[in-house]
């Protein structure tokens, strides 16, 4: 690797991780926060026919953890053509 | 037509689908076998994961756990969801980069040791094995449950379908017969549980019918079904009994081990490309999350018609279908107070016995209904044509079959690639090497066999086990690997070692030596086996960064290597062809 090509890596790789943990924190706040020490707070709001913390535990999470992997992909594949690094 | 011939139909057609699938596909090289050639699109290798994930406990059971258990058989459903998101972010797309066939590899090239590699080799062993132990088995039942054979005949046949398209077809053959068997298995599982859904809240979509009104009242299905459960003496549905510190550990056990388990791992080196790799994590998830949030639907409306229909029914108004089920042992009913009335309620509740249930002149809860009745008998409950029974039969054996076959692919190529290609015989051919996969692949069946048929106790177990393991070993060093560039083979070895030990003599303790003592009181902080891994894989993280920064750092080839991995470009190069 050149020396350009090592700076491009190493502002790609820093890059990846600040999206990495952002999305990580949500992955962590609608499952173990909403869904489950949260959860007791949350049941006092209805939500339809569902009390909110329980909804998170069996529906919510699930959905988001979608939502996120998808979001992810796409930064990624931004930034992969940003720095450079994407494949042929 | 008659339900029997319509189960015959059914499942006689799969098996050729799988079969053709598999001839079809037969694998010519190593590469083709062991990953497919990494020619499998993302949405393929999506449906396959999905399938290859999603066992007969998944099909059959899970719905019935959480009935049972209410909120606190959400831990299987977040544990078994999220750690995907990990896979996909964290794993899936730096493993594909690195090229290479298996996860020993990975640990044995990252960490330059061939005592990590054969440490790898034995954790994957010992968790595939237990967990192919009771996909077997669940086979078994099945086919002894539709098709009016033995359990054991069951196995045998379970197996002669497997041997044949997974030794022929290896990794190939595995992959496609995987996306037929979602297929199958989902549109199984969804047609009853949208006429069900139908039939209590008159809402087709059950995600939604599951938070909406019973039909024809205005009051909330689970508003509903607390109430119930409390006049009966369980917990509230929406609460459940375990402890927050509990679930949390399970949750976390969970979804670690998802994303540390070898053959979902190895499932994200089929593909062509990194970016593929991440994508492909979101397909799966996409069709995973498709059972799993419908899993929970099903558990509350059959937790709802089944209290309606025992509690205070006369024995002689019982519907058919508790009749079938009770011939197949699946309830249980006893008159004890003699009354000619069910009783349905927590005997186990002291205080509700004392207050309501003596005063009343009950006798003791008089049904006893077992788990999985709640996706057995729904097309009966929701009055379906005999075609959804046969439907049910090949969607619990596609559910069972695909999730074995994967596991014992795995299996047989950390035998014939980790252990004798790159341990202990390196000098042999590559057609050599396929022949050992095969022979490793039909003994890895007879063996999944025998312990189908025989099972070992520890089979009910293979839950805290093979989730436990993998966290505590597994995740941790890969994530390291990755992401920690300082992290040498004696810090990794020891890691693993730790968490191992220390995970494996917890589960085995309470388990198998101790049983009596496995309750809230004795446990470490108040987490069960189940969430033990959690703390195993911590304590793998604290043992492997101190030990690494006592020693020396990895050797400059390896960082090198670790720079490589994190960038995409370059994974199409056939770094993998031996």
């Amino acid at each position: 690797m050149s020396d350009d090509r090592k700076e491009a890596a190493k502002a790609y790789w820093k890059e990846n991780l600040r999206l990495l943990i952002t999305l990580i924190v949500i992955w962590f706040a609608v499952s173990y926060g909403a869904g489950v020490l949260f959860k007791d707070a949350l049941d006092t709001i209805q939500m339809g026919g569902f009390p909110l913390g329980f909804w998170f535990a069996q529906q919510g999470s699930i959905y988001t953890f979608i939502v996120l992997i998808f979001v992810y992909v796409f930064r990624m594949n931004q930034l992969d053509r940003k720095y450079d690094v994407h494949e042929e | 037509m008659d339900q029997q011939l319509w189960i015959y139909l059914f499942v006689g057609a799969s098996f050729a689908l799988y079969i053709g699938i598999a001839i079809w596909s037969k694998a010519g090289s190593t590469g083709e076998y062991y990953v497919a050639g990494k020619g499998v699109s993302p949405v393929a290798n999506g449906m396959a994961t999905a399938a290859d994930w999603m066992s007969a406990a998944s099909f059959i059971s899970m719905a019935g756990i959480i009935a049972f258990a209410g909120y606190d058989g959400s831990v299987y459903l977040m544990g078994w969801t999220g750690g995907y998101v990990l896979l996909a972010m964290m794993l899936a797309p730096y493993l594909r980069k690195f090229g290479k066939f298996t996860v020993p590899d990975f640990v044995g090239e990252r960490y330059y040791s061939q005592t990590a590699r054969v440490v790898a080799v034995i954790c994957v062993i010992f968790i595939s094995f237990t967990y192919v132990a009771g996909q077997m088995r669940g086979v078994g039942i099945v086919f002894s449950r539709y098709l009016e054979t033995t359990i054991e005949w069951g196995v045998i046949i379970g197996m002669a379908i497997v041997f044949v398209y997974a030794v022929l077809g290896g990794m190939k053959g595995i992959t496609y017969t995987q996306v037929a068997q979602y297929c199958v298995m989902i549109f199984a599982y969804l047609v009853p549980a949208i006429f069900i859904s139908m039939m209590i809240t008159g809402t087709a979509i059950p995600q939604i019918g599951f938070g909406s009104t019973v039909a024809g009242t205005d009051t909330w299905l689970l508003e509903r079904l607390n109430g119930l459960n409390q006049e009966l003496g369980f917990a509230a549905y929406t609460d459940g009994t375990k402890s927050t510190i509990d679930v949390f550990f399970i949750v976390l056990a969970l979804m670690v081990g998802t994303s540390g388990l070898p053959h979902v791992i190895v499932r994200f080196f089929t593909v062509p490309r990194v970016r593929d790799a991440r994508l492909s994590a979101g397909w799966a998830l996409i069709f995973i999350a498709i059972l799993y949030t419908t899993a929970p639907a099903i558990a509350a409306f059959a937790r709802v018609n089944m209290i309606d229909t025992l509690h205070l029914t006369a024995y002689e108004d019982l519907p058919d279908w508790v009749d079938t089920w009770d011939n197949a042992g699946l309830i249980t009913m006893e008159d004890k107070n003699g009354d000619g009335i069910i009783q349905y309620y927590n005997d186990k509740n002291e205080e509700f016995v004392q207050n309501v249930a003596t005063p009343n002149g009950w006798a003791g809860s008089e049904a006893n209904v077992d788990r999985d009745i709640m996706v057995l008998a729904n097309p009966e409950i929701a009055q379906l044509p005999g075609w959804v029974v046969g439907l049910i039969a090949a969607g619990g054996l596609a559910a069972a079959l695909s999730t074995a076959a994967g596991l014992l692919l795995v299996i047989s190529t950390s035998i014939s690639h980790d252990l004798l290609k790159n341990n202990l015989m390196p000098n042999i051919t590559e057609k050599q090497e396929l022949l050992a996969a095969r022979i490793a692949a039909a003994a890895a069946i007879f063996i999944a066999g025998y312990f189908g048929i025989n099972p070992p106790g520890f089979v009910a177990q293979v839950v805290a086990f093979a989730f436990g393991l993998a966290a505590s070993t597994f995740f941790p060093v890969i994530i390291m690997g990755i992401f920690y560039k300082r992290m040498n083979k004696e810090g990794a070895i020891a890691g693993m070692l730790t968490g191992l030990v220390f995970t494996f003599s917890y589960i085995v303790y309470f388990k198998l030596i101790s049983p009596e003592l496995d309750n809230a009181e004795n446990w470490l902080f108040g987490i069960s086996a189940e969430g033990i891994g959690s703390i195993g894989m911590i304590l793998n993280f604290v043992v492997a960064i101190v030990v690494s920064k006592l020693t020396a750092p990895p050797p400059e080839h390896i960082q090198h290597l670790v720079e490589d991995i994190r960038v995409p470009r370059g994974a199409a190069a056939p770094v993998a062809e031996h």
